[in-house]
């Protein structure tokens, strides 16, 4: 039971830290971006490439896989999306699917269609006894990077300057820019993050989530229920909405395994019905 | 004195009504040429059969799209549960298409009804998101119903019997003669529905949905019907596949379908009805050059025609036609 929780807990964290940037660029400049998942997917394949074909070790490879998909990320927000924010919803819809078999295609071509794994540390897959709760090593290192980051990015966004500058443009974008604030370069740093954490994401999540070329579709509807249902105004919401999802759908998994998919859009469909607008705060509209 | 300007007010929107729905010669033509290629190409009915097949799945999407502005990106739900439902009753001894076309449609209908409540709740994202999990639940069903509906191994040994008299032949001639009909007969309902006012309100929906609720359109109320009216048309469609190739397999609720018929009406270009049908032969012709060109990655030009389309404006086919109509016109030119 309580392990159950607690690997439900550690995933929760890990997509947490593969939606949030999808979370603030739909909350920043109303884009869907469903292509988000392939950062994550391109931070995976980094990470694997790195630490098994070059010998790089494991937690160097982490912050590699952040490094880059942050730089992929301002590439592709200069280059390709930000012909695309002001465009219609069904544009960006269109983009994003049309952006996602493309780098299938490519990271089939180059890679493989096959399931790939990381090779982890041997310390990391131990499982120990804690207090009656049996805990994976490396689950509990999602939880903890995991942890870490969501604390690290609540307190970014609510004590620093780039934080306020970022939630005004979240409020509203015409207004930020009235007062100064260069809402482009705040959008372009958060992408930036955003894709970043995905890529970060994926990288720590290959052990849990798997990794080949369809993640980004596999996982595509998690990141939009995290994101519908936590809602865009905090990262509080997003975080309590990845958590529910994470133990609903290890849960649902486990105790009733001939449902385990359906558990999560069960409670997909309830959310909806009792706050069609999210769980927490608002949905952007506009 | 009211009354009678009541009256001519009313006859000048008839007017325009007829002047605005009346067929232009161009779409006499199209569905000359449609007919025509049905004898020309006696070699190609399997292929032209799947393209009218596509074509009356975009035709679903583009009512719903087009003319409602809701984005679906799950709407393959609906095509495989009426292929199912049309290759599941042929095992319990129904074997009349016709029977089983109708059945499919019902299912779908059903599913549309019953899914449009949450469908067309909260923002855009909202429904990207429900129609993606419909979508994902019935897939996620029909693998489990191993027992009903083969499972991975799809639907096997469907028995469609003859379609008026006529049997289904190898090579497609009669398949692709009811499938064509079907969509004919399905199109010009679909004309008749988008050119109603029921249609017209569903255009003002699209373009400004608060403005239309204020001048007392039901928005709720149409969307709903419009939404069910999509999901039956593509039943239909999944239907026709499932009875004129005899198998239906997960394929046909697979994300790429929802993906694929989105690309099609993009192609052809949303709201007018024959985006869809012109991006299904496009689609179709497309896909089957670059899958024997490469076989594994045709994906990724797929995937480049979507961000190309999107990046360079989904409108190129009605700038050509205003090119070509500037071309053709006499002393059009400057």
């Amino acid at each position: 039971m309580l392990t159950n929780l607690f690997d439900g807990f550690a995933y929760g964290m890990l997509l947490f830290v593969l939606a949030c940037g999808l979370a603030v660029t739909l909350g920043l400049m109303n884009l869907v971006n469903l292509a988000h998942g392939a950062f994550a997917m391109a931070g995976g394949y980094v990470c694997m490439i790195l630490v098994n074909r070059h010998g790089v070790p494991f937690f160097a490879g982490l912050p590699i896989a952040f490094i880059v998909c942050a730089a992929l990320g301002v590439v592709a927000e200069r280059l390709l999306y930000t012909h695309i924010y002001r465009r219609s919803h069904l544009d960006q819809v269109l983009f994003c699917i049309g952006l996602i078999f493309m780098v299938d295609a490519v990271v089939d071509y180059f890679q493989g269609p096959q399931q790939q794994f990381i090779n982890i540390p041997d310390f990391l897959k131990d499982r120990f006894e804690f207090l009656g709760v049996s805990v994976g090593a490396y689950r509990l290192l999602i939880i903890g990077v995991c942890g870490l980051i969501a604390v690290s990015l609540q307190l970014v966004l609510t004590r620093t300057r780039f934080g306020s500058r970022l939630r005004a443009a979240v409020d509203d974008r015409r207004v930020a820019r009235g007062m100064g604030i260069n809402v482009d370069l705040v959008f372009m740093l958060t992408f930036a993050v955003g894709s970043g954490l995905a890529g970060l994401g994926g990288a720590l999540g290959a052990e849990i989530l798997g990794l080949d070329p369809t993640f980004p579709l596999k996982y595509m509807i998690y990141f939009l229920i995290v994101v519908t249902v936590g809602g865009t105004a905090s990262i509080t919401g997003p975080f309590l909405a990845s958590l529910l999802l994470g133990v609903a759908d290890v849960a649902g998994k486990y105790y009733i395994p001939d449902f385990g998919a359906f558990v999560i859009y069960t409670v997909m469909i309830l959310v909806l019905i009792w706050r069609p607008q999210g769980l927490f705060g608002r949905v952007a509209t506009r | 004195m009211t009354t009678q300007r009541i009256a001519t007010l009313r006859l000048q929107a008839v007017g325009l009504h007829d002047r605005l729905s009346a067929w232009h010669w161009s779409e006499y033509l199209f569905w000359v040429l449609v007919a025509a290629s049905y004898f020309l190409f006696p070699s190609r009915h399997l292929l032209m059969n799947e393209i009218a097949i596509l074509a009356l799945f975009s035709l679903s999407l583009d009512l719903i799209l087009g003319y409602a502005g809701v984005i679906s990106l799950g709407h393959a739900a609906f095509f495989g549960l009426g292929a199912y439902t049309a290759g599941i009753i042929t095992k319990f001894g129904v074997t009349d298409p016709l029977i089983g076309l109708g059945c499919a449609t019902l299912a779908a209908t059903a599913l549309g009804l019953a899914t449009s409540f949450l469908a067309l709740r909260g923002s855009d994202l909202t429904r990207l998101m429900v129609t993606l999990g419909v979508a994902l639940v019935l897939y996620e069903i029909a693998n489990r119903l191993g027992w009903l509906t083969g499972g991975a191994d799809g639907l096997q040994g469907m028995d469609v019997g003859p379609i008026l008299g006529f049997d289904f032949d190898i090579f497609g001639a009669v398949a692709n003669a009811y499938s064509l009909i079907v969509l004919f007969v399905l199109f010009l309902i679909a004309r008749r529905v988008v050119h109603s006012p029921f249609g017209w309100s569903l255009r003002a929906i699209r373009d400004n949905p608060l403005r239309a609720a204020a001048i007392g359109v039901p928005v709720r109320g149409r969307l709903v019907a419009v939404y069910t009216l999509g999901a039956a048309y593509a039943g239909v469609a999944g239907a026709l596949l499932a009875q004129t190739t005899q198998f239906a397999s997960l394929d046909v609720l697979a994300f790429h379908r929802s993906a694929d018929v989105l690309l099609m009406v993009t192609i052809g270009g949303v709201g007018y009805l024959y985006g869809g049908l012109i991006g299904a032969l496009v689609f179709k012709i497309m896909q089957d050059t670059l899958s024997n060109l490469t076989p594994q990655y045709w994906e990724f030009w797929i995937g480049l025609v979507l961000v190309v389309l999107v990046l360079g404006g989904r409108d190129w086919l009605e700038r050509l036609a205003a090119l070509v109509a500037r071309r053709t016109r006499p002393g059009a030119g400057r």
